[in-house]
């Protein structure tokens, strides 16, 4: 009983310390911010987990940026959908509310995408593999068998991590697609970490965004979550002057959840304000 | 009974993957229920035994066996989860594993029970859910299908649940008129919203011809089949048996739904269960056609 898809995955190398980007959702502001805070951390190589688009505006900016900075990058169910030419962008969301957010937020953003990075966007692999040091990390968007499987703190089972670590002959996952970032090692060096994302807060009233670092130290992985202060005014402005939606641009200025709630489980949706 | 089979179609049933069981789900009440609702489509009563309820010592084996398969959740059902006197304990058990899910009517949560769920719920990594059924805004249309002065009750259950800082799904089935119409939907947000009830979430279950509701109703028509229907591996997905199995205190079923029936018994562990499935049930239609899935 195996669940995985056959995959195209991106074999990217061997590294010490890496920095990964999670969902950046059009906010090219916190993206420039992540870039430079990476650059400082002095960091062998930064990857992004996909989901460039969604939520913010001018998506077009942030795709210049990454493709600018040359950070190899994987798809997310955004870039599947974009460059696949699909009506929706699967984000697997269930709950009606959740749906109509998640819609006007990929309308906007296909209509904005110009066709030349939709189509490097169907260039992009599903899943990348890298070593750090002598332990192998696995990077996917939402899970290693699911492009926009959602896999929360609070609803991942430690024993389900660790047949995903078997299925997939790796040792990390690394991970995004929930917009909030958490870590659990079931054992030495292997474990779970989901970067989070740089697109918007992590529902905890503050406004300020992540990303993840991971390293090989003494024999042994750390993983940190770094904060990104950027001008999270300018964005909200932006957003405004595109007509994106009020409840989108409060999320940015205030730090917690406004949309796409329903999904949230009980811990998490306990941790925001909506 | 001879079905017709529209042309072009084949006379076999497609088969259901298991693809992982991510999902266990615990019938840890049997059948036996506080109430008897009119629309149950296992027919739960305060006499019905046909499923006895599960000890701690039985979950706690289930657990062992899914454990290592990658188990990712935790649902328990009934019957009322809440007659089962070591229920607490079970919860606690699983707890420490993976999150939890609990299908109750909320009669049965006191200010007491309540505040120990919420005890529960904080001490645990993990997501701890419960998901309280009801049928309507108000007694006149909840109390015909669950019984006399549940209403109350049931708000009672919820308000008490709040309380102790947990935010209950409610979940409301098609025997309310228009169940899944958004304007439905909206009022029933406002009624959970009048309740005070700040982050409102609710879940709309389309009917299961099966059990009383067969009585209440119909049960499912000649053509409410999936015969002759080709799975696609999306579909497939989206089913609620491609990704776990019901253990109740007569063995492995197939899904939450189908365990009166003979031939969704897959065996004693978990281990005869992993294997497809033939969706010949018609209630399987449902899940099909409906898209129902009993996870939240």
């Amino acid at each position: 009983m195996s669940n995985l898809e056959p995959t195209r995955v991106l074999d990217l190398g061997s590294f010490k310390r890496v920095a990964f980007f999670g969902g950046i959702y059009s906010n090219h502001l916190a993206l420039r911010s992540a870039i430079d805070r990476a650059q400082a951390l002095n960091v062998d190589a930064t990857f992004a987990l996909g989901d460039f688009g969604a939520f913010g505006p001018h998506p077009d900016r942030s795709v210049e940026l990454l493709r600018d900075a040359a950070i190899p990058a994987i798809q997310g169910n955004y870039e599947e959908s974009l460059s696949s030419q699909a009506l929706h962008c699967h984000c697997g969301y269930t709950d009606p509310q959740d749906n109509r957010f998640a819609q006007l937020s990929y309308d906007y953003t296909r209509e904005n995408t110009a066709p030349e990075h939709k189509a490097w966007m169907g260039t992009l692999s599903l899943q990348g593999r890298l070593m750090l040091g002598t332990t192998r990390v696995l990077l996917c968007h939402g899970s290693p068998r699911r492009i926009n499987e959602f896999l929360w703190r609070s609803t991942t089972s430690t024993a389900f991590i660790e047949k995903l670590l078997r299925d997939c002959e790796t040792d990390i996952i690394v991970c995004t697609h929930t917009g909030i970032h958490w870590s659990r090692m079931v054992g030495p060096s292997r474990g779970i970490v989901n970067v989070g994302a740089l697109g918007r807060p992590a529902n905890d009233g503050k406004t300020h965004v992540w990303f993840a670092t991971i390293e090989q130290a003494q024999g042994d992985m750390v993983t940190a979550f770094v904060p990104v202060e950027y001008n999270h005014e300018a964005l909200a402005a932006e957003m405004e002057s595109e007509r994106l939606p009020p409840e989108f641009v409060e999320t940015i200025r205030t730090g917690y959840w406004t949309t796409c709630l329903e999904i949230l489980p009980a811990k998490e949706r306990a941790a925001g304000k909506w | 009974m001879t079905l017709e089979v529209p042309e072009g179609r084949t006379t076999t049933f497609p088969k259901a993957p298991l693809i992982a069981l991510d999902t266990l789900w615990l019938q840890v009440a049997g059948t036996v229920c506080n109430l008897a609702c009119t629309h149950c489509f296992i027919s739960c009563s305060p006499t019905n035994h046909s499923h006895e309820m599960m000890s701690r010592r039985e979950v706690e084996r289930s657990l062992a066996e899914a454990l290592p398969l990658g188990v990712k959740e935790f649902y328990l059902t009934g019957g009322e989860p809440f007659l089962n006197p070591q229920i607490f304990e079970i919860l606690e058990a699983l707890l420490k594993e993976g999150p939890v899910t609990v299908l109750t009517n909320g009669i049965l949560i006191l200010k007491r029970q309540a505040a120990k769920l919420g005890a529960l719920s904080e001490s645990s990594d993990y997501s701890l859910d419960l998901r309280v059924s009801m049928e309507g805004f108000d007694a006149a249309t909840n109390d015909p299908i669950r019984g006399a002065g549940t209403f109350d009750k049931i708000v009672a259950g919820i308000l008490n649940l709040h309380e102790a800082r947990l935010n209950p799904v409610i979940t409301v089935s098609g025997a309310m008129n228009d169940a899944g119409a958004a304007a439905s939907r909206e009022r029933f947000l406002a009624f959970l919203r009048g309740l005070g009830l700040d982050r409102p979430r609710l879940k709309i279950m389309p009917l299961l011809r099966l059990g009383a509701e067969e009585k209440r109703t119909r049960g499912y028509a000649a053509w409410e089949s999936l015969q002759g229907v080709t799975l696609d591996d999306s579909a497939a997905r989206s089913l609620v048996c491609s990704s776990g199995r019901m253990v109740t205190s007569k063995g492995v079923f197939v899904c939450p739904i189908l365990i009166d029936s003979d031939t969704a018994r897959m065996g004693v562990t978990l281990a005869d269960g992993l294997r497809p499935f033939e969706l010949s049930s018609r209630a399987c239609h449902t899940c099909y056609v409906d898209g129902l899935s009993c996870r939240t």
